[in-house]
């Protein structure tokens, strides 16, 4: 089972290769019989190279960009409390980059050019050089450009300088990634030049009849009318999709079948990074509970599950219990439907899960829109598939169906690039005149009317699945959040974009239109709350420093790097501003960011006796003295 | 005119460009300095957005009638950004019978994103077939509701001569990748032009519908069926010449863009 392009690259490692042996620790026991792991380094001091180089996914070859000639990266293995060394040479022809996604540290080793450093330019090597001061589950890739496509992604894991409070015998590291033969350039072009390029899974006349046979005609000429009005698709649910991609488990494809062994009743640690560029992934083990025990690299109470979501960039650890003498399938299914990479656990190397097919495409409703006005239109939209909505987390108390005529109600009116719809965000509800009303324009194809909270709800399509997933309102930190202030501050930023132009933008404004960071004060206790105006799930990152996610969680909230922000969905996070420094802070779905989705947050030294708010530049929003959450959004409901 | 000649003048506006490559100006860095470690830039501003080059025969056909065949061309290139493109357009129909052209034109228009779903167009427009004539050109280009795509053009010759057209093409997609494109194609004119051919208000009609199948999104042939109906004094001005004002014709071509 060991293919050819494995036993090369591990050939040539200059790192400390994992050997069998019951003397190692769980970590390294597993790496031979049968799993065609990834290359691991280990220790204070390590030498990476960058440079592009020949692979094999699913029997083709292809061209890579990436770290020590292998796809994935080699797994970097630190430990808590140690000061570690990097040193990154560029072999590129282009200047490159490596961001350690999720690690505290100072920002001009963070890695994103532009931003706290310069990048590597070819030829030349960089050091990075800091103290590791946590530990978990995290991964390491390229800021440049579109090399995180092309390979440039790895795994990095620190071990506890203590006990770890999750106990396992076994353990295996899985990268989930998204591979293309085009290139990372040339997807972003099709994308701009015709945006729905990848999509394979937009609504046809087949549909049209199937929606009338089961809604009627009237109810589907008005579904088709009110998304026709909007000029979007309810089934824009991912730029890319499978027509592009090869999606990988390890740099495997579900043809190569990458191979984890265990012996029945073990406790075997899943360290499961998502380091896809696009591809947000539903994660699931037919026939096999798994146990969330850590989320960003954190520790979070052990919660189980059958199904999660995981956006672009997030990592969980789970812990799954094999007891049958059987082959187990591993299942990254990509959020659109269109593909997905399968593994297999086994008790015995080379063994080959059977694949589920492939599920139905979620198809997304006005929620999705930000117009759920209390979950309109049930009923009455075609084409909306009530065997998919979760109706247990609805307050029908609130609602007034009766009321609702919706044959009349004019879509077109609800905002799609209207400036005073940006107003109604701010000025109606109450905010500082100070408020900028959110801009409009070519980049921004709707704003959000009704933003509701979605973190009760599992990730957008698992909605019907008959088993148990997932929610970020389930999650709570093992350890109490260590700040336990009420926020000083509040901000807010909108997720914008327009799916057509493929404009993607933070409150309609691009990266390269910005005039200057969101500026954090050293030490300030922040909530920031953003809307998704989009119809996209957009897994929003912060670099150097965790967020509380604000999910009713208390003390116990889950502190996380990365969030999924669900379309229409209005969420808050807060956090310290405990790291001076410029930090990015953007959807981690690459080409978003590469389009504009992106800002700074600079973490300024607080100058003696600046606490006065009335020199704050209001253009950053202080919406610390407007009451949000007094906010009736009820009111709305007519 | 040879069909070579007949590449020069459809892509020949295409092809200056043709040898650029898509590519994404990921912009200069201010460097750190260990003094000034907040004096980054931090905004983007260091940044640029990347520009595109987009090349696309709409439609590159043979239109069948009679016996007669005519190859049509509706070609189509841009450079540039989200808000600001370079657009070149060109049609036009030459008849494979008779080696002629019997239209054919370029325009060179600067297109601005005015709103989500149009660009404003401005430009001007040359006519290489016939009378040699030079147009302003304005207009819009975008998707309206309900998925139709609009490309609505007015233009003022050099002789004052006003005329309009308006381009409406929709998608029904039949599967993911076999798709049913109706498209019309109406033409306005303010007033007589005789050397034209054109008589004053609706001067033609060109309906069709055309099926295409995608054997990969930029590639695509079709088949399709074409009515091409002149209207008043321009049906009577195309009587004179002995041609048909009303005519089914057949398409067979290709789609394809880069």
């Amino acid at each position: 089972m060991i293919n050819r392009r494995h036993f090369l690259i591990g050939a040539s490692q200059v790192g400390l290769m994992t050997a069998l042996g019951a003397s190692l620790p769980a970590w390294a026991r597993s790496s031979a019989d049968g799993n065609m792991g990834i290359t691991t380094l280990e220790g204070r001091d390590f030498n990476l190279t960058i440079d592009r180089f020949p692979v094999t996914i699913d029997g083709r070859r292809g061209r890579a960009v990436g770290v020590n000639g292998t796809l994935p990266a080699p797994l970097l293995r630190f430990r808590e409390g140690e000061d570690v060394t990097l040193r990154v040479t560029n072999r590129l022809k282009e200047d490159t980059s490596i961001h350690w996604h999720g690690l505290l540290l100072p920002f001009e080793m963070d890695g994103v050019p532009g931003v706290t450093f310069d990048g590597i330019k070819p030829g030349e090597t960089f050091t990075y050089h800091f103290p590791v001061r946590q530990s978990g589950t995290y991964w390491y890739h390229s800021h440049s450009g579109l090399q995180e496509q092309d390979g440039l992604y790895g795994p990095l894991v620190i071990d506890p300088a203590g006990a770890d409070p999750v106990a396992y015998d076994r353990e295996y590291v899985l990268v989930l990634s998204d591979w293309t033969f085009e290139g990372g350039d040339r997807v972003f072009a099709k994308l701009k030049k015709v945006s729905d390029t990848y999509n394979m899974g937009q609504r046809t006349l087949g549909d049209f009849f199937r929606d009338v046979s089961d809604n009627g005609l009237d109810a589907t000429l008005r579904d088709r009318r009110e998304w026709g009005e909007m000029r979007m698709s309810p089934r824009d649910i991912s730029d890319t999709s499978a027509m592009t991609y090869e999606f990988l488990i390890n740099g495997h494809t579900t043809g190569d079948n990458w191979n984890g062994v265990f012996k029945a009743g073990e406790k075997v640690r899943l360290r499961i990074i998502n380091a896809s560029a696009m591809t947000i992934f539903n994660v699931r083990m037919p026939d096999l509970p798994m146990t969330v025990v850590a989320a960003d690299g954190l520790n979070v109470q052990p919660l189980e599950t059958d199904e999660f979501q995981m956006g672009v960039a997030e990592t969980y650890d789970v812990i799954i219990e094999p007891k049958e003498d059987r082959a187990y399938a591993f299942v990254a299914e990509s959020i659109d439907r269109s593909g997905q990479a399968v593994a297999t656990f086994g008790p015995r190397p080379g063994m080959r899960a059977e694949a589920p097919a492939l599920r139905k495409i979620p198809t997304l409703t006005m929620k999705d829109m930000g117009m759920d006005h209390g979950a309109m239109g049930h009923g009455n939209m075609g084409g909306m598939d009530h065997s998919t909505m979760d109706h247990s987390q609805m307050n029908h108390a609130t609602m007034d169906h009766g009321q609702m005529d919706h044959s009349t109600m004019d879509h077109s009116k609800m905002g799609h690039a209207q400036p005073d719809e940006g107003q109604m965000d701010h000025a109606a509800m109450g905010h500082a005149p100070a408020a900028k009303p959110l801009k409009t324009g070519p980049g921004v194809d709707n704003i959000a009317t009704m933003p509701v909270s979605r973190l009760h709800e599992p990730g957008l399509g698992l909605e019907d699945v008959p088993h148990r997933t997932l929610r970020y309102s389930q999650l709570r930190s093992l350890d109490p959040i260590p700040d336990r202030r009420q926020p000083e501050r509040e901000l807010d930023l909108h997720l914008t974009g327009n799916m057509e132009r493929y404009m993607w933008s933070f409150d309609g404004i691009k990266y390269t239109e910005v005039k200057g960071p969101i500026i954090f004060k050293e030490g300030e206790r922040l909530r920031l709350h953003l809307t998704n105006d989009t119809m996209m799930s957009h897994p929003i990152h912060l670099h150097g420093m965790f967020f509380e996610l604000n999910n009713e969680g208390g003390d116990h909230r889950p502190r996380k790097h990365t969030v999924i922000v669900k379309p229409g969905e209005k969420l808050s996070f807060d956090v310290t501003a405990d790291a001076l420094g410029n930090w990015a802070f953007h959807c981690h779905l690459l080409y978003h960011m590469h389009a504009g989705m992106m800002r700074v947050v600079q973490v300024q030294p607080r100058n003696p006796g600046e606490v006065d708010h009335s020199t704050m530049d209001h253009s950053k929003m202080d919406h610390s003295k407007m009451g949000h959450n007094n906010m009736n959004h009820g009111e709305h409901n007519q | 005119m040879s069909l070579k000649h007949l590449l020069v003048v459809g892509l020949g506006a295409l092809s200056a460009s043709a040898a650029a490559q898509d590519h994404s100006n990921h912009g200069t860095h201010t460097p750190a300095t260990a003094d000034t470690p907040y004096q980054m830039q931090g905004s983007g501003a260091g940044h640029h957005d990347p520009m595109f080059l987009f090349l696309q025969a709409d439609r590159l056909e043979t239109q069948f009638h009679d016996g007669e065949e005519t190859l049509v061309w509706d070609t189509n290139a841009w450079y540039g950004g989200d808000l600001n493109k370079l657009w070149i357009k060109s049609e036009g129909e030459l008849s494979l019978s008779g080696g002629e052209f019997e239209e054919a034109e370029v325009q060179a228009l600067w297109s601005h994103a005015i709103s989500t779903y149009f660009d404003l167009q401005t430009g001007l427009r040359y006519d290489i077939a016939g009378k040699d004539r030079v147009h302003a050109a304005f207009g819009v280009m975008g998707l309206a509701p309900y998925w139709f795509e609009v490309d609505a053009m007015a233009y003022v010759s050099d002789k004052g001569d006003i005329t309009a057209t308006v381009e409406l093409e929709y998608e029904l997609l039949l599967t993911q990748r076999l798709i049913l494109q109706p498209r019309a194609e109406l033409a306005f004119s303010a007033q007589h032009v005789p050397d034209a051919g054109l008589g004053k208000g609706l001067t033609g009609l060109d309906t069709g519908i055309r099926l295409r199948y995608e054997i990969i999104r930029e590639f695509a042939p079709y088949v399709g069926i074409e009515w091409q109906k002149r209207f008043g004094a321009t049906a009577d001005m195309m009587r004179r010449d002995g041609e048909d004002p009303n005519r089914m014709v057949l398409v067979a071509g290709i789609r394809a863009w880069f």
